[in-house]
């Protein structure tokens, strides 16, 4: 019995612990980027010429062209060279976890290279070194002058793989071309990789063009330009080069944009004088009325499940940013802060909308979420307007304008991006000056 | 068939002698808790003086002394019944329990003590039976009182000060992972991400097994954001190696559960 008796108080004894297991609830970390280190990669040494490429330095090409996207995302922090002790093709079959973790890195991404019979493989392993473990592994084979798209997907997986979210890499970014004198300003249409890399000038130059905006299911983009005074809707398929007309429409013509499932095409036009919102089916052409009132309604754009619509009116007096259902009824304004805003994007994610907002003679772009609440100005200019959003909805590209002396010196326009925490704002190379940036979904799906 | 019988007798004989010593043995727990006693004593003497003073000081001041040697009397028992080994006393429990004590009989006891004073002679005043009496109504009230608590929290409360490490050493184990964890920063800020991990860690700190609690949510459809977030959370643990533990203790904190959220440095 007193066995029992000890028995029972130990079993009392070890029931009482296992309800006393210590949690700590932990809420807080850093947020530094991720350590990451991208190892060349391995060229195989079957390799075959292939026209001009230099096989011996694809590898090292293909690893900065990662690393340099990562960087410019503000979420990993690339490790240099330099401090890698292993080679990249023993690194690709095994890597010694431990030498890597000495540099302080978190994840790593090995690779290898193959061009045989014309055609380009490669395969990528991304490691998780504080596991010791793969994290995933791919490999494509492609024409080898596709080299800088691969370098491109091979960052999207990674990204999707350690962030959770859509990669926004293999994608390309639309915008105008401008040169020349600030009265005598060139336009063109043009577009390049989101890295500002294979820019390729679209029209000649000679027309006005405006406003250009991706399909957001396709490669297809709808712009503006004006033909003997008069605004034009055209599409313009990237794949194929061809284009057509929309439509002629009267007065002043703004923005279209695609509906989320391209199908249609909304926009503002002045009819009688007075602009307002209307739709266009791109099959049927039949143009549809969405908003009928005596104010000026602007800038429509899509919620991603083509529901609502957001768009700026004036019709409290100054320019607002207002939501209704895609029919047109239950109109809201949603903004009521000081100062004007407009351009009004519904990002892809669906969770927040873009705009440019002017206040006291400065140009703000902001990110607030679809009620108008938290409302957040990314970052505050002389002049920059017209955001557009990733594919991913995490990073807004826009173009800014400096200012210029009288005769229109010192003039320039650039494309800027920014993600929407409001860190990581940087510069995007083109050629030329640029504007009206529109961002491309991903090209390979 | 003797056999059987007997076979039958012995457990029958066992189930009874276990429920006759089972029954003490659970009820006694209880009643040997009090460390209270010596507390709420003084306290009384305290309250007390307020409303009574101008009336009765004397007889107030009477009750003083007795119940000091009361206290005296009376704190013996309650310091063996700290003492017993086979009670392993949670730091939460008493705690609780004290509390519970002192808002529950202040006001009980008290009173009726005191009107005592007034109304009857000072013999009287210190009435032991009753205030025993009176202790052990409270404490069955409070022992049911505390199975309820503790069933609350536990679960609701993670203070692993209450179960095993002091608050300094629990903040310093948290700002060391704070350091360690890279928060994924396209996580959207809306959704219930929490990834609880379990740990068993050795003496020195280092990770002898970890666990994701939920782990089957990783895998599932959907489930991609938290699947970076439970990674990135097992990469601060295992990167934080070795922990900053207690050097005592051991037992205590040898299993652990760390609760990652990070929704408030999502939203901000």
């Amino acid at each position: 019995m007193k066995n029992f008796f000890i028995l029972l108080s130990v079993f009392l004894f070890i029931f009482n612990k296992a309800h006393s297991l210590i949690e700590v609830d932990i809420t807080r970390g850093n947020l530094d980027p991720l350590p990451i280190a991208v190892s060349p990669l391995h060229v195989d040494v079957k390799s075959e010429k292939y026209e001009n490429i230099k096989i011996k330095n694809l590898g090292e090409d293909i690893s900065k062209i990662i690393e340099k996207n990562f960087k410019g995302t503000g979420l990993f922090n690339p490790l240099k060279k330099e401090a890698f002790v292993q080679k990249p093709d023993i690194a690709h079959l095994k890597p010694r976890f431990e030498d890597w973790r000495l540099i302080k890195a978190q994840a790593l991404v090995t690779g290898k290279i193959l061009i045989k019979d014309g055609k380009l493989k490669v395969e990528f392993r991304l490691w998780d070194l504080t596991a010791a473990k793969e994290m995933t592994a791919l490999a494509f084979t492609t024409t080898p002058t596709n080299w800088r798209r691969v370098a491109h997907i091979i960052s999207d997986k990674i990204y999707e793989r350690l962030t959770g979210e859509n990669g926004y890499f293999d994608t390309r970014i639309i915008y105008v071309s401008e040169k020349g004198p600030k009265n005598q300003r060139v336009k063109k249409l043009a577009i390049m990789d989101q890295d500002g890399a294979n820019t390729k000038y679209l029209t000649l130059g000679n027309e006005l063009v405006l406003t250009p905006r991706f399909n957001p299911t396709n490669q297809m983009v709808t712009y503006l330009s004006y033909f003997r005074n008069m605004p034009r809707v055209y599409l313009l398929d990237i794949e194929t080069g061809t284009q057509e007309v929309v439509g002629n429409f009267p007065g002043m013509t703004f923005a279209p944009r695609f509906s989320p499932d391209g199908k249609k095409i909304i926009m503002s036009f002045a009819e009688d004088g007075n602009s307002d919102i209307y739709t266009m089916d791109l099959e049927t052409r039949v143009v549809e009325r969405i908003t009928n009132h005596s104010s000026i309604d602007t800038s429509p754009s899509f919620s991603p499940d083509g529901k609502f619509i957001c768009f700026n009116s004036d019709r409290s007096g100054l320019q607002q940013i207002y939501v209704m259902r895609s029919d047109g009824s239950n109109v809201k304004r949603i903004t009521f802060g000081k100062g004007i805003y407009g351009t009004p994007v519904w990002s892809p994610r669906g969770d927040l909308i873009a705009f440019t907002k002017v206040r006291k003679g400065r140009f703000y772009i902001g990110v607030m979420r679809v009620d108008g609440t938290g409302e957040r100005l990314l970052t505050e200019n002389f002049y920059q307007e017209a955001p557009s959003w990733s594919p991913n909805g995490r990073v807004l590209v826009f173009y800014r304008e400096t200012k210029s002396g009288s005769k229109g010196e010192g003039f320039s326009a650039k494309l800027w991006s920014i993600d929407i925490t409001g860190y990581n704002e940087r510069r995007l190379n083109t050629e030329t000056d640029a504007s009206d940036p529109s961002w491309s979904s991903l090209l390979s799906k | 068939m003797t056999k059987s019988l007997i076979y039958s007798i012995f457990f029958h004989v066992i189930m009874i002698g276990l429920t006759i010593l089972s029954l003490p043995f659970m009820v006694r727990q209880p009643v040997d808790l009090p460390p209270i006693v010596s507390v709420e004593l003084i306290q009384i003497s305290d309250k007390t003086n307020i409303p009574f003073a101008p009336k009765a000081r004397k007889i107030i001041e009477d009750t003083k002394k007795k119940e000091e040697r009361v206290v005296s009397e009376q704190a013996p028992p309650a310091a063996k019944a700290k003492e017993k080994p086979d009670r392993i006393p949670l730091p939460n429990e008493k705690k609780e329990k004290k509390q519970i004590v002192k808002k529950k009989q202040n006001p009980e006891e008290i009173k009726p003590e005191i009107r005592q004073s007034s109304e009857f002679e000072k013999k009287e005043i210190i009435d032991t039976n009753q205030i025993a009496a009176l202790i052990d109504k409270a404490k069955e009230q409070e022992f049911v009182k505390q199975k309820k608590n503790k069933e609350l929290t536990q679960s609701s409360v993670k203070n692993s000060f209450a179960s095993g490490l002091t608050l300094s050493e629990e903040d310093a184990l948290r700002a060391q992972i704070f350091g360690c964890w890279s928060i994924p920063l396209g996580l959207p800020y809306d959704k219930d991400l929490l990834v609880r991990i379990k740990l068993q860690l050795k003496k020195d700190g280092t990770i002898l097994k970890s666990e994701i609690l939920d782990h089957q949510r990783m895998n599932k459809p959907g489930q991609k954001f938290y699947k970076v977030l439970a990674e990135s959370a097992l990469r601060a643990v295992r990167l934080c190696q070795p922990l900053k533990v207690p050097p005592t203790g051991y037992d205590k904190w040898k299993d652990m559960q760390l609760n990652f959220n990070p929704t408030e440095m999502l939203k901000g």
